[in-house]
């Protein structure tokens, strides 16, 4: 028997998992999914934010400061690329400006540092490609980027080199039982027990909730649709832009990527169920919009559009607390934006403050918290380059060209925890795929090594688990 | 740091012939890098026939063409480095490469050759709404799998674009016994060979839905289906046109694009329209002593045309490592009225070459009776009829050499309906 069982892959139940190894207890995450974020933290912006955009006293303010402040160190600690670009919040009529002047009172009293608010000239300094009829700008100096499936890997590939278990493809469907013997049920009749349960499940959480009878909140799906761009247009912005948010909504946001790539994106658009599937109607208003954020928006240079669900809450803030009626049921839910920022803040507040009024918290003395990148090759000095080839000539052949990742690390990926299974899974960990060429070239080599590594047929290699195999059958 | 005379990026059917060219036409030691475990290139998954018409006179599959020059190779004294990939190019012309067995390492060359080929166009770059699940490929990664790994990618076929690598795939999957249901394309016409329209779409049956697209992919784990629509002269889909094909598969094969990451990475100036680098009539880049032959300088529709301008990139290669003779100053040749690129962008006219000036160029549309005619301010110094042309198919003209006094500046070539 678990002491906890998290449920849920996400950034949210990663980060929780992790921090959970920190201590002598016995944990498992259990993910519905082939691998592990495959949700809303695979498909989002990928933003560190300053702060101020949440209400005063709101959990998300809280942690959302919080976890900007912890999140260099966590990314160092996990080899996950973090920059620290600044982002601005762009202004575009005087009455706009208000608005920022707002802002920046909100973030001051939600204990954001570095915020400054800029006129036309230094934006345009700092923006070459700011659009004519940007009028000035609040500047956040804390707001960063990370790139959200890397560090959900990393934090729940760390969890398990320090002890964690992963149960993937176990859709949990029926809770029996209460503190402290929890039983759980997968859609395909495996079962787990655990003292406590922490519900993660992101936009599954409210049915998660429900099988334990809480029905006190509402989660729902809104979709948000984004288009990528070659690194080659990487310099087209230097900070993160936001439209000032109206009544009209937020309008989306145009960065770059820890890749170098740029990003624009995302819609907001209520769906029933989890369709992750882009719209033209929807792709249109990307592009309108980031039009009317920077002039010169090279949109030739789109190498991929793709869209997230993302949970949203009724209570529109964060739900962390326990079950009112289950003792040792946690809900962790309703994570909207700043989820990605506040996750390292949120797991230290779940394990101290929520986990620990129920298990003594002793030190796990083995916890080690670092962890090595999922790729890094083409970062190591030639001499380095050298002596790894010679060790292991898989790091000599090139299979994507497009982002220079060798068979080496694709191996790699493979084996260490947590362990792709599937091209995408692949793909995540590596980036080999994720280039301008979209994988048009390297898939049917990361296919082949996938299915050696793991000792089945190249027609049983799946795109992403489940139905997904990319092959149909011999040719004749 | 070693160092050859004549270094050859990519093995494919341009380095083959650009190396063969270059070593005898004298150049001592030639190298070509290929990042495959062999050489050849594309051409090893091209099992159908119809290459080498032109330049031998017979019909061979990828592989048999391919392989006359792989021969030629192997009877001369030039190394080939297989499994290489070439990272980087600087403008001296040293070339930082890996593989398995030489580790990461540099060589220097006195001229190097860029035949890196192409890539496709994918469908992220074509921002087509819908799933992003199992069952969408490129033409030429569906191509791989089947006749290279020997495995089907799908049973019953939707095809976007009907370029040439559409059109071989919409036959060899019949053939293999899978469905085609639709081949569309965006345009009112094809940019496929029109021999190709004929034998792989009309000889089996296969629907062509010009001035189509696919507007959506459905599907969760694996397509399931497409909605395809009319589109009007903007190319925008027409509400209401909407057509639904259930399929497994969705097939892209729409463009190619020159593979110049290396070009630009070493800030060699590329042409907007052709995406490869602008070069002289010998093949030379802005970059001098770099040369650039094949798909990656423009794409062509037939490997023999590939074949023949690689061996004048190969030659002129040779005698800039040996005699040092560059291209330099010159005239620009541009594109004028219904040609959307002319190849080469540069005549260097006291450049000494014994060969003929030849443009390649396409046009913008499907044209009939037209006049094409390359001029030199007022001068008209060649022009020539034509009684059809279409973008789908390359164009030739040769200035002959009694003309070439005739240029005293830029010269423009252009269509006249």
């Amino acid at each position: 028997m678990y002491d906890i069982v998290v449920v849920g892959g996400g950034v949210i139940g990663g980060m929780i998992l992790r921090e959970l190894t920190r201590y002598r207890l016995n944990v498992c995450l259990v993910e519905k999914e082939n691998d592990v974020c495959m949700g809303q933290s695979k498909a989002n912006s990928g933003i560190v934010h300053a702060g101020f955009d949440a209400q005063v006293g709101t959990l998300k303010a809280k942690f959302n400061v919080l976890g900007n402040r912890m999140m260099p160190k966590v990314a160092k600690e996990l080899g996950v690329k973090y920059v620290n670009n600044g982002s601005l919040v762009v202004a575009f009529s005087d009455e706009e400006v208000k608005t920022l002047e707002q802002l920046k009172q909100r973030g001051e009293q939600n204990g954001v540092e570095g915020l400054e608010i800029i006129d036309r000239q230094k934006l345009a300094q700092i923006e070459p490609n700011i659009s004519g009829k940007a009028v000035g700008a609040l500047l956040a100096k804390s707001g960063g980027i990370i790139c959200p499936y890397e560090l959900t890997i990393a934090a729940i590939g760390n969890a398990m080199d320090n002890g964690a278990h992963l149960e993937t493809n176990f859709e949990v469907v029926k809770i029996e039982g209460e503190y402290p013997e929890y039983l759980l049920f997968a859609a395909d009749g495996r079962q787990i027990t655990a003292k406590a349960v922490v519900n993660c499940a992101g936009i599954n959480s409210q049915k998660i909730a429900n099988l334990v009878g809480d029905e006190y909140f509402t989660v729902g799906g809104r979709r948000g649709e984004y288009m990528l761009l070659d690194r080659e247009s990487g310099d087209l912005v230097n900070h993160t832009l936001f439209f000032t948010p109206t009544k009209l909504g937020k309008g989306i946001l145009v960065s770059k990527t820890v890749d170098g790539n740029v990003i624009l994106g995302p819609t907001a658009e209520d769906v029933d169920f989890n369709d992750t599937s882009t719209t033209s109607q929807g792709l249109n208003s990307v592009a309108e919009k980031a039009k009317a954020m920077c002039d010169n928006v090279p949109f030739y240079n789109v190498i991929t559009s793709f869209s997230g669900v993302r949970a949203y809450c009724d209570r529109h803030d964060f739900i962390i607390e326990q079950s009112p009626q289950k003792r040792g049921f946690f809900h962790v839910a309703g994570i909207e934006s700043p989820g990605l920022t506040s996750a390292p803040a949120i797991a230290e507040y779940v394990v101290n403050e929520l986990i620990g009024g129920l298990f003594e918290l002793k030190p796990n003395q083995n916890f080690n918290p670092n962890r090595e990148p999922d790729y890094f090759f083409k970062n190591l000095t030639a001499e380095e380059k050298n002596k790894l080839i010679k060790s292991n000539p898989a790091y000599g052949k090139i299979v994507c060209r497009c982002e220079q990742i060798t068979e080496g690390e694709i191996i790699r990926a493979l084996t260490v925890n947590p362990k792709a299974t599937d091209v995408d899974g692949v793909k995540r960990r590596t980036r080999a795929g994720m280039g301008r060429c979209q994988g048009g070239f390297c898939q049917p080599y990361v296919a082949e090594i996938i299915a050696k590594e793991l000792g089945v047929c190249l027609c049983d290699v799946t795109k992403s688990g489940g139905e997904s195999k990319l092959l149909t059958g011999e040719s004749k | 740091m070693k160092e050859f005379d004549v270094l050859i990026i990519g093995g494919g059917p341009a380095g083959l012939a650009a190396a063969i060219s270059a070593y005898d036409n004298g150049a001592k030691s030639v190298c070509i890098m290929e990042r495959d475990n062999r050489l050849g290139g594309i051409l090893n998954q091209c099992i159908h026939n119809g290459f080498g018409l032109t330049r031998f006179k017979e019909s061979l599959a990828g592989p048999e063409y391919a392989d006359r020059f792989v021969k030629q190779v192997e009877t001369r004294n030039i190394t080939v480095m297989l499994d290489t990939t070439v990272l980087s190019l600087s403008g001296e012309k040293t070339v930082t490469a890996i593989s398995p067995d030489r580790g990461y390492f540099e060589v220097k060359a006195k001229a190097v050759v860029l035949a890196m080929g192409c890539r496709e166009r994918s469908r992220g770059a074509l921002n087509i709404a819908g799933a992003r699940c199992a069952g969408i490929y490129s033409a030429g990664t569906a191509q791989k799998y089947v006749n290279v790994k020997g495995f089907m990618p799908g049973k019953r076929i939707v095809i976007l674009g009907s370029g040439d690598i559409g059109l071989i795939m919409a036959r060899r999957m019949t053939l293999e016994g899978a469905k085609v249901v639709a081949v569309c394309e965006i345009m009112p016409y094809s940019s496929g060979l029109r021999r190709n329209i004929v034998q792989c779409l009309d000889d089996f049956g296969i629907p062509l839905y010009l001035e189509h697209t696919i507007t959506k992919i459905e599907g969760k784990d694996r397509v399931t289906g497409v909605v395809v629509s009319k589109v009007d002269e903007n190319r925008r889909p027409i509400a209401g046109t909407e057509l639904h094909f259930d399929c497994d598969t969705v097939l892209f094969s729409v463009g190619l694009i020159p593979e110049n990451e290396l070009t630009k990475n070493a800030e060699i100036p590329l042409a907007k329209n052709t995406r490869g680098a602008i070069v002289y009539q010998n093949r030379e880049t802005l970059c001098s002593g770099v040369f650039a032959c094949g798909n990656v300088l423009q794409v062509h529709d037939l490997v023999d045309f590939v074949s023949e301008e690689s061996e004048l990139a190969g030659r002129c290669a040779a005698e800039y490592a040996i005699k040092g003779i560059s291209a330099k100053g010159g005239v620009n040749v541009v594109n004028g009225k219904n040609v959307t690129y002319v190849l080469p962008q540069k005549l260097d006219l006291d450049l000494q070459s014994n060969g003929l000036i030849k443009l390649y160029f396409r046009v913008s549309g499907a044209f009939r009776n037209c006049v094409i005619a390359l001029s030199c301010g007022d001068k008209v110094i060649v022009q020539k009829q034509k009684k059809i042309a279409v973008p789908g198919e390359m164009e030739t003209l040769v200035i002959p050499k009694d003309k070439l006094s005739l240029i005293d500046g830029d010269l423009t070539l252009t269509l006249e309906a």
